[in-house]
């Protein structure tokens, strides 16, 4: 049995620019066009809160929001975001200053390990923009009336994995954001 | 110090700051992104990229590996195959070691899918990753063994799991008035973290440094020199902060040494994570068992045959998946027969996964309890509360538990649980479209300590800093630890600074088998205990008589500050807590009940969970937040092992199939309600000075076969072969 050359030619790639609005900070590279949203951030720019936990899609570890919408940054190449704004977990707070998901993620043990929490953070930050919008999920009964419930939570945050489980922990978290209105 | 005698009253029964619901205190490190990972230190110097390429045969051997295109591939710095791997040392199995030497790369033999067969070094993750692929590998496949079923007669006694044999078993069994003979299977599972297994080796003349995920430093340094024929005192290993484990981290796989020997070869840093769809084949998985369990009891339930076998597999060399354990210890019965038998499989490497033993044993022996209570017509917790032994049934009296509240757990789950109001026949009670049924199982698992060691010290201005070898994979180490130090100095939480997870810090127990919280908390207890000796000295006081409180030492209404005591430099003491035999005294386990309420699609079999409740006494709870959240943990993976979790192996070209987080089903937030635990008031004097026993892998211990009897409440379906998946429940109701 043979294992067989699987890629195209290892011929060198022409580097191409690409510039990113970071956190808030612009940054323009010259970048290997495979690079992922997800490596770009990580090895380029050492913010390396976002989190890679499988790299194609299956964990949500890596969930950064883009221009205000959640995207898992390793599906998606950081050439085709010129001029677009990220933001990553460390845009949302820091430590002294942590955003009000943050905190409550703290007081409520809304993790364990902490190596999906970046992508859980990013993902309900998303989650409470899509409800506030009124984007329905699979889960909503009336198309024309989006409400927030535990319910809906869950099925939008499915997406991302925790295998430490502190599930019902997150669900209390984000609902106690929700109800104080201070999620965005 | 050493642990040898039942605790006598100590500083931490205070419960001043040990018990108290602390949030964690990295906690804004890790909500924020800043906590950093094996993969994301800072280097002084570019890193390079490492990528390791997995064979695509299960059992043969590498007949030609063609790498020129790959080593021609722009920015590749080196490529290793078994041709060219620098010198290590040899290994007498190809499982990977938690403490030997593990060598890769060390042949053209193939003993599993996706064994590492070359290592890309480039510039870039992207040019490792392509070049990776332009490497040719031409096997030679023999025939393996990849079905545990087919190898049941050739399984012979292993050493991690020897027989108990009591009495008269066969005879009992036949003679009894009540029996069940009840096989049940469980699949390979994956411990599948969140964070891959991932290494930066760097070294600087002879002196490696690795930033790796591990679970145990010492253990990967020791293994780690050994396999490089380097001293351990050239290793420093650094594990800071993990992103989760399960055991899959006390072994160190191929980003571990081929890192290490690249970064040697090439004078420069080597950064390597294996890539997820490698996991599951590549490391380690807790391997498949068939079980069968038969119980003999009087009509009132009294069980007096206790029998339990279990066949298992793995590469040869390799450690058993010990499913009857428990069984040995949760119920009485004077005649009994439990025995493990392990054969030989060429599927991956199987080794520890949460509660190794329990987490799959108690699916079969609680399964079989809640049959042969409907058998006899008992309320099944009132069949386990006739059953409940204050001793070790193998042992007599002679040898009691330390303490033991199983019957404590179930009334208390009960009440609380609303267990009176349960359905008592299958399909009695729908909710719509849902058949709603209620389970109960028992908890078990057996209490386990290890040596291990800390250094305290009490800085300039009376703040103290907590160093040790002690990992935290999530458990909560960083914050139970500061608190026992803030109990034993009478300080704040906020005055102590924990630093964990360094080879250059005294060695300490890890994190694995729920023996972490107790274990290293005993060490710094130790050193603790050396320091106020030493600070009430410095003082002038009796140490016997000296209380530390508020940042003071006292001796009566005498006090003296410890940033007094501190000085210019500091004090500073280091001490380790060792063992005694009270473990072989003593029967030292946790206990608790699971009760569990299914709603059963009517239509479609799919099976929800829609409540469940953990009753837990695991001795002293140190932290109840970081411990509720262990069980959260332990009942959602329990609730992952009864309806979805299984690797699945394909027979013929022997590896598991479904190797991804897509395919690989665990449970997800849509998966899980909200979760109850109540922990029951205990204190374990055997155990150690904290009086605490382990809980991570208590709470996935017996979940499963809650969920799989609360399944069977409300559908009349009995599935014996987990996953419960609704194939299996609409095949039970054609029927």
């Amino acid at each position: 049995m043979t294992q067989s050359p699987q890629a195209p030619s290892g011929a060198d790639l022409p580097r191409l620019p690409v510039t990113l609005s970071v956190n808030g900070e612009t940054h323009e590279l010259t970048i290997d066009p495979r690079v992922t949203l997800l490596d770009t951030l990580r090895e380029h720019l050492h913010l390396t809160g976002t989190k890679k936990g499988c790299d194609h899609g299956q964990c949500g570890a890596c969930t950064v929001l883009l221009d205000g919408q959640r995207v898992l940054s390793c599906l998606t190449l950081a050439v085709m975001h010129d001029g677009q704004s990220v933001t990553t977990v460390e845009g949302l707070g820091t430590p002294d200053h942590l955003h009000p998901l943050q905190d409550a993620f703290v007081r409520h043990d809304g993790y364990q390990c902490g190596y999906c929490t970046p992508g859980q953070l990013c993902s309900s930050v998303g989650t409470l923009d899509e409800i506030a919008r009124g984007v329905p999920s699979h889960v909503t009964a009336d198309l024309d009336a989006v409400t927030f419930s535990a319910e809906e939570l869950r099925e939008r945050l499915s997406g991302n994995i925790c295998r430490c489980a502190a599930y019902p922990n997150i669900i209390a978290a984000v609902t106690e954001v929700h109800a104080a209105g201070d999620g965005a | 110090m050493k642990f040898e005698q039942a605790s006598p009253p100590n500083p931490i029964d205070q419960e001043r700051v040990v018990t108290r619901p602390f949030t964690r205190i990295e906690g804004p490190l890790k909500v924020s992104g800043q906590a950093p990972y094996a993969y994301e230190y800072g280097l002084p110097e570019a890193p390079t990229y490492g990528f390791v390429l997995g064979a695509g045969i299960a059992h043969g051997r590498v007949t030609r590996i063609d790498t020129t295109q790959a080593e021609a591939a722009p920015g590749v710095l080196l490529v290793l195959t078994h041709e060219n791997m620098p010198a290590q040392a040899r290994s007498d199995t190809p499982v990977p070691q938690q403490r030997e030497a593990s060598p890769q790369l060390s042949g053209p033999e193939i003993r599993h899918y996706h064994q590492a067969v070359a290592f890309v070094v480039a510039e870039t993750f992207e040019q490792a990753r392509a070049a990776a692929n332009l490497i040719e590998v031409e096997y030679e496949v023999t025939p393996g063994q990849f079905t545990l079923a087919d190898t049941v007669d050739s399984g012979k006694e292993p050493k991690d799991a020897v027989d108990s044999v009591v009495g008269d078993f066969e005879s009992a069994f036949a003679d009894a008035a009540a029996t069940v003979d009840l096989t049940f299977t469980t699949p390979d599972q994956s411990q599948a973290p969140m964070e891959p297994h991932a290494t930066i080796a760097q070294w600087d003349g002879d002196q490696l440094t690795v930033h790796t995920a591990h679970q145990v430093v010492h253990w990967v340094r020791r293994g780690l020199a050994l396999t490089l024929n380097v001293p351990q005192k050239d290793v420093r290993v650094v594990a800071a902060f993990i992103g989760g484990g399960f055991g899959t981290k006390l072994l160190f796989f191929s980003d571990a040494v081929l890192s290490a020997a690249a970064a040697r070869l090439l004078g420069r840093p080597v950064k390597t994570t294996l890539h997820r769809p490698l996991i599951f084949n590549n490391t380690s998985h807790r391997a498949a068992t068939i079980q069968r369990v038969r119980l003999g009891a009087d009509p009132d339930g009294t069980l007096h045959a206790v029998g339990h076998d279990t066949w298992t597999g793995n590469l040869p060399g390799g450690d058993s998946e010990p499913a009857c354990e428990q069984t040995k210890y949760l119920y009485g019965g004077e005649h009994r027969q439990i025995r493990t038998r392990q054969s030989e499989l060429d599927l991956p490497p199987g080794a520890s996964m949460r509660a190794p033993g329990e987490a799959v044993g108690m699916l079969a022996l609680e399964g079989a309890m809640d049959e042969l209570a409907e058998k006899l017509g008992l309320d099944p917790v009132e069949l386990r509360l006739r059953n409940d032994v204050q001793f070790d049934p193998e042992k007599g009296p002679k040898r009691p538990f330390s303490s033991r509240r199983l019957a404590a757990a179930l009334r208390t789950g009960a009440k609380a649980f609303g267990w009176d109001d349960r359905p008592r026949a299958p399909r009695e009670r729908q909710d719509g479209e849902w058949y709603v049924g209620y389970g109960v199982a028992s908890a078990f698992r057996t209490n386990l300590v290890m040596p291990s060691g800390a250094t305290v010290r009490l800085n300039p201005g009376g703040t103290l800093t907590v160093e040790t070898q002690m990992t935290d994979i999530g458990t909560g180490s960083y914050t139970v630890l500061a608190q026992v130090a803030a109990e034993m100095l009478g300080l704040d939480l906020n005055q102590v600074e924990v630093k964990l997870g360094d080879s250059d810090f005294p060695q300490a127990s890890g994190s694995g088998g729920s023996w972490g919280a107790n274990s290293s908390s005993a060490g710094v207890y130790a050193a603790c205990d050396e320091l106020r000796r030493d600070l009430a000295q410095k003082a002038g006081y009796q140490s016997a008589n000296a209380v530390f409180r508020g940042g003071k030492v006292w001796q009566g209404a005498e006090c003296t500050e410890l940033s007094e005591l501190a000085g210019k430099g500091g004090v500073e003491a280091t001490a380790r807590m060792t063992y005694g035999d009270l473990t072989e005294q003593f029967m030292q386990a946790g206990f608790g009940a699971h009760f569990v309420e299914v709603g059963v699609n009517a239509h479609t079999g799919e099976v929800r969970v829609r409540r469940a409740l953990s009753v837990v006494a695991a001795g002293r709870i140190l932290n109840p937040v970081t411990a509720r959240s262990q069980c959260l943990g332990g009942m959602t993976m329990g609730i992952g092992s009864a309806l979805m979790e299984a690797l699945h192996v394909d027979h013929d070209l022997g590896l598991f199939v479904n190797h991804d987080l897509g395919e690989y089903h665990v449970p997800v937030h849509a998966d899980i309600p909200d979760l109850d635990v109540l922990f029951l008031d205990e204190l374990d004097d055997q155990s150690s000075p904290l009086r605490a026993k382990g809980v991570g892998e208590l709470g996935i211990s017996g979940v499963g076969a809650a969920v799989a009897n609360a399944v069977y409440n409300a559908s009349g379906v009995r599935v014996r072969d987990f996953p419960i998946t609704l194939d299996k429940i609409l095949a039970g109701w054609d029927d």
